[in-house]
């Protein structure tokens, strides 16, 4: 087991290298120069040189080689740098909209959950029922409506049938609940119905697969009380492939929510990504990419872990 | 040529068998999964509409009118009028052209391309299969939306460049999906004996493991015209995606339409139903097409 | 015919009437109750799109640093807050100045007694560090407006409280100049030890004290106790709150969490907003000192032929576009290279003159084609207008000009390019046909006119055209003793860039409407959302 761990963590370095290679890459390959969009977007007098010792400054002019050291150098020590575009350095920027993302991430994910299991084993149960019908709609209809449509709806919503209006500064939570909540739910609310989605419907097929399981098929044949006992026990088993969909969703959901972050207004992880693609700040562009990739093969790495953990199979090659 | 072991139905599908077998299949399907008969219907009905666009519309998508701006349904405009008085109706038709161009081409390049490299790394195993997995984790590792940005401004906007953009970070998923279907299938006894007879490499790939993966393929196919089409519609809420005055039903879903969102709901209310029944129809069917072959893909 | 003419005189003249009284009523001056007395107290919860990389306004350029950091300083000289061109200079640090007979030297006397916000005392030497590194900025400190003050040969402090700029040559915008909401007055000392201190730190002599930032979240201020100005500032503090998207930032108003965003909103918010709170919202409009300008590159084909960029400017329908796009998008006058309502603005009948503004579009679209024939192009030529990736109002005057473009048998394509690629896209002169833009801070000729010279005089000539008799005609207006001459000048300029040569089109003025809470007073609109956010005169009503 434990060499089984080791070598999946070594194997996760090669895959950083690449992730860190390619946002690289991508971003020097991508035109457009942040020297250009700070100095020089609306005003008509700047000077050439100006523009060239700020490049220098950034240090932009060095060959391609020496920046990629110079930054997996940082990576190495830890150290992310300072923002191209601010000056701020990177981790007081990715810092002050963390506990926002990570919170709308996590509750999302719990009305994910709340919405998909329950909904997935009813369906299940009473397959090609109307019952099914209608929660294979629903969770089909939340996957097709556009996020944004949704959230432009719901604070129009709000606004005009409940004369209210969500807070519009985050408070974190430890410091006003009340104003945390109010202001985090409803993004929470269309971020967690759509990815109830996918959610329900592998709860769905995962719970079919068990329940077709010949033990299962004895149980119900043998009677109420056993079947019950035996549903609760395919239910542990279909969680299994359920909790490695909720798991990957949840690492999508941090830094991924750009669209849902502009509609709400919230000062999140997303919003900065696109901000900074917007405004070629490499340095910062490739932490965050560094860290949401980090915590995909993380979050990854752990449902492996799980995996092994619980099949033997798999644990002994 | 199958090496006289049962192979799954669909295997035999995928060799043209004679045509009241396929009526006989699609009979049975819509008896047993009315759902994905809806979701099918929906799915003809926008490829109807895209490639008969052109006969349909009322109007020139792009004419404006300037006398007859954010004008409300009625009996010269159906479904009302935009900020510059082009025809809603006529909009929408021709803007499921690109829906479908768009959907279509980048769930077939998607699934197509991932399916290739799921099984071929599967096939060829070991180190191959080490790296190539390293690989389409790198691609997997990155946050999709910024991989569309990037190569949306590398290349510039349009159709031509949003298909890549969206295309690309499906192919890793793709893979991922495929490669476990595939491993199971290598396992199997006849893929042995035909290495054994000393068939090539591709020739196996080809003939005896792409068809066995069809199932996963088919429903990613289904997974990913639907996604397709909301990535598009998200690119272009953030402008990223296809350019003014193309219609396009993402494109028609900003500026204005947000603007006027209470005044002239029309203009938002219609583009995002036909988004919302597209991707609806489209994983309606894929959702009974994987119950249709799930049971399938288990093996005695 | 029947009296063709004379109907088409009462028409220009009831055009003109109107065009006029539109223009005086452009300006919606100052609330109607200006008279009532200010109320001391309260927070003013404003909106800012936009957040400025910054602290340093000497380095900055949007808008986006001005809202929630000017209040924390003052300005040599200002534009009076009360006035709604934004043209009436007055004194800020100020007390008085004069020039001398010949023009060329300004005397300032500056108030006594005002304090920074470390109770330190603001002089002249204060006055001289920060316009030296305005004017000559160290190494290492990017002061964007340099060129602005390359007609100042000197300047000197002979005492405490007086500062002396001597000109090279008479300038009649220099008070603009020194009126500039950029040119923030900073600390001597902390100048001189630290060049880059005011990049990230706040220290002035405004009406408000820094309070906090938080990236990405808000910006608050409190009031200054020790303001200069007794009496002043009538708020208790302020709190800028970021947001980006336009609807968050209607909702905001709305929902009455916000009273008021200083840049402004499109013609549909505002009545989405008029709608729903009533009398509780009051709507400020003006012309606003921006717009899209259609840069043409001299050095692409056909676009080198006079002919065809003058075909260009001859198709547009400026007047039913105004009217059109005014109900969907942020633009709406129609003016030459001043603001209508301005000093130095085109008067309507000379307005008419110029090319595309002529209010007969079938003659006018007729004049396009027969130039096209002559110059060679070919009907259904098509190219490609080169349009940055915002939406309002870029898009659609976008839509417009192609719109407009087909009417005279041009076939154009448009390539939506991203922020950060269209500014290297211009300068590279990648393209044939593209949109530029212009937003000033005051509305002034000097300032207005400086993009237009030669490309070997102006880095933002994105045209590509060298015209020395442009450069000239931009010379002798600055340099003009006499309104009336530099207003001749004025005419001139403009006649060679818009009609003779037309190097660049002008689209339509930008409109800057701005809706606010009806609490919110001792705020007067003008035609740059740069000016007078100092928020020192603002109050807050029941």
């Amino acid at each position: 087991m434990l060499r089984y761990v080791a070598k999946r963590v070594v194997l996760m370095v090669p895959t950083l290298v690449g992730v860190a290679t390619l946002i690289f890459l991508l971003m020097r390959v991508v035109p457009g120069d942040i020297v250009e969009l700070r100095f020089a977007a609306e005003s008509t007098f700047v000077q050439k040189d100006m523009l060239d010792q700020e490049r220098a400054r950034l240090g932009l002019d060095q060959p391609l080689w020496r920046q990629f050291a110079t930054w997996m150098g940082g990576l190495a020590r830890l150290d992310l740098g300072t923002s191209m575009w601010t000056g701020a350095p990177i981790t007081e920027e990715i810092g002050l909209r963390f506990a926002l993302s990570l919170q709308l991430a996590l509750m999302a994910t719990a009305i994910a959950v709340a919405l998909a299991v329950p909904l997935g084993v009813v369906a299940a149960l009473r397959q090609d029922s109307w019952v099914d019908y209608a929660v294979r709609v629903f969770s089909i209809a939340g996957l097709a409506t556009p996020s944004f449509w949704l959230g432009i709806v719901l604070i129009l919503g709000l606004l005009i049938v409940f004369k209210w209006l969500p807070p519009m500064v985050y408070t974190p939570i430890w410091v006003s609940p009340v104003q945390n909540l109010a202001q985090l739910i409803w993004p929470a609310l269309a971020v967690g119905y759509r990815y109830s989605a996918m959610a329900t419907r592998m709860t769905r097929s995962a719970m079919l697969e068990v329940l077709n399981e010949d033990y299962i098929r004895t149980a119900r044949a043998k009677g109420l009380w056993q079947k019950l006992i035996l549903t609760r026990h395919a239910l542990k088993n279909a969680m299994l492939p359920v909790l490695t969909v909720i798991a990957l969703e949840f690492a999508f959901l941090m830094g991924g929510l750009v669209v849902t972050e502009q509609v709400f207004n919230l000062n999140g992880l997303g919003l900065l990504f696109v901000e900074a693609v917007a405004h070629r700040d490499y340095t910062l562009t490739q932490a965050l990419v560094m860290l949401v990739a980090t915590i995909f093969i993380v979050v990854n790495l752990l449902v492996d872990l799980a995996y092994a953990w619980l099949d033997p199979r798999i644990r002994f090659r | 040529m199958t090496i006289g072991e049962p192979t799954l139905v669909l295997s035999e599908l995928v060799e043209a068998p004679p045509p009241h077998r396929w009526l006989a299949a699609i009979v049975e399907f819509c008896r047993r999964r009315p759902l994905g008969a809806v979701g099918a219907v929906i799915v003809v009905l926008n490829l109807a509409v895209a490639l008969s666009a052109g006969a349909l519309a009322p109007y020139d998508p792009l004419t404006t009118d300037y006398g007859a701006m954010l004008g409300s349904p009625g009996r010269a405009h159906w479904l009302g009028t935009d900020a510059f008085g082009r025809d809603v109706l006529s909009r929408i038709a021709y803007g499921s052209r690109t829906a479908m161009l768009v959907g279509f081409a980048c769930a077939v390049l998607g699934a197509t391309l991932g399916t290739v490299i799921g099984v071929t790394s599967a096939y060829f195993g070991g180190k191959v299969d080490l790296l190539v997995q390293r690989i389409m984790d790198v691609f997997l590792a990155f946050p999709l939306i910024i991989l569309a940005l990037a190569v949306v401004s590398i290349l510039g906007n349009g159709i031509v460049n949003v298909i890549p953009a969206i295309a690309i970070p499906m192919i890793p998923r793709a893979a991922l999906v495929t490669r476990s279907s595939a491993l199971a299938i290598r396992e199997m006894p006849y893929v042995d004996a035909a290495r054994a007879a000393g068939f090539r490499h591709r020739r196996i790939i080809l003939r005896h493991m792409l068809p066995n993966v069809m199932a996963p393929f088919l429903i990613l196919l289904t997974a990913f015209l639907g996604q397709a089409i909301l990535l598009e519609a998200s690119l272009s809420f953030l402008g990223l995606g296809v350019a003014e005055p193309t219609p396009a039903w993402g494109l028609m879903l900003r500026g204005a339409a947000v603007q006027f969102a209470e005044t002239a709901p029309w203009m938002a209310i219609f583009p995002g139903l036909a988004i919302s029944l597209a991707v609806f129809g489209f994983n309606l069917f894929g959702d009974s097409l994987r119950d249709a072959l799930d049971p399938r893909l288990r093996t005695p | 015919m029947p009296r063709q003419g004379g109907r088409l005189l009462a028409l220009a003249l009831v055009l003109a009437s109107a065009l006029a009284i539109v223009v005086a009523g452009e300006f919606s001056g100052p609330p109607a109750d200006a008279q009532d007395t200010p109320r001391h107290g309260g927070e003013l919860v404003f909106v800012v799109p936009s957040e400025s990389p910054s602290y340093d306004a000497h380095q900055e350029e949007t808008f986006g640093l001005i809202h929630p950091t000017a209040p924390h300083y003052n300005t040599l000289l200002r534009t009076d807050p009360t006035d709604s061109t934004g043209t009436k200079i007055i004194g800020d640090l100020a007390e008085s100045w004069s020039v001398s007979k010949d023009g060329r030297t300004y005397t300032i006397k500056l108030r006594k007694g005002v304090k920074f916000h470390d109770g330190s005392e603001m002089t002249s030497r204060d006055v001289k560090a920060s316009y030296d590194r305005i004017m000559n900025p160290p190494p290492g400190i990017h002061s964007i407006r340099q060129g602005e003050y390359v007609d100042v040969e000197a300047l000197q402090t002979p005492d405490p409280y007086t500062v002396v700029f001597r000109l090279k040559w008479p300038s009649a915008s220099f008070p603009s100049s020194l009126a500039s909401p950029w040119n923030w007055i900073y600390k001597a000392d902390i100048l001189a030890k630290d060049q880059h201190w005011y990049e990230k730190n706040i220290m002035g002599t405004g009406p408000f004290l820094f309070v906090e930032h938080v990236r990405g979240s808000h910006w608050v201020g409190k009031k200054n106790p020790n303001y200069w100005d007794k009496g002043k500032p009538y708020l208790d503090g302020y709190r800028g709150i970021f947001i980006k998207d336009s609807a968050p930032q209607v909702a905001a108003i709305r929902g009455e969490r916000a009273m008021i965003q200083f840049r402004g909103f499109s013609p549909s918010e505002r009545d989405t907003l008029v709608q729903a709170l009533g009398p509780k919202i009051r709507v400020q409009e003006s012309p606003w000192n921006c717009l899209i300008l259609v840069a043409i590159n001299h050095e692409k084909k056909p676009f080198d032929d006079k002919r065809v960029r003058r075909a260009l400017t001859l198709a547009l329908d400026r007047y039913q576009g105004s009217q059109a796009l005014s109900k969907i998008a942020i633009v709406k006058d129609v003016g030459g290279v001043q603001v209508p309502g301005t000093p130095f603005a085109t008067p309507p009948a000379e307005l008419e003159k110029l090319a595309g503004y002529s209010h007969d579009i079938q003659k006018s679209r007729a004049e396009a084609r027969q130039l096209l024939r002559e110059a060679g192009v070919p009907d259904g030529f098509s190219f490609v207008y080169k349009n940055r990736g915002v939406p309002m109002p870029y898009e659609p005057v976008g839509v417009w000009l192609i719109d407009q473009w087909r009417q005279i048998g041009l076939n154009v394509r448009q390539e939506v390019v991203e922020a950060a690629k269209i500014f290297p896209t211009l300068r590279a002169g990648d393209f044939e046909v593209a949109c530029d833009f212009q937003c000033g801070y005051i509305v002034d000729p000097d300032l207005d006119l400086y993009k237009f010279q030669s490309k070997e005089v102006s880095f933002a000539n994105y045209s590509r055209y060298t015209d020395k008799v442009l450069d000239d005609l931009y010379q002798k207006q600055a340099r003009a003793a006499d309104v009336e001459e530099r207003k001749r000048y004025v005419r001139e300029f403009e006649k060679r860039l818009l009609d003779e040569e037309v190097h660049y089109i002008y689209t339509l003025q930008w409109h800057r409407i701005v809706p606010h809470l009806a609490k919110v007073r001792g705020w007067t609109i003008t035609p740059s959302h740069y000016l007078n956010q100092q928020l020192d005169t603002v109050w807050l009503a029941e």
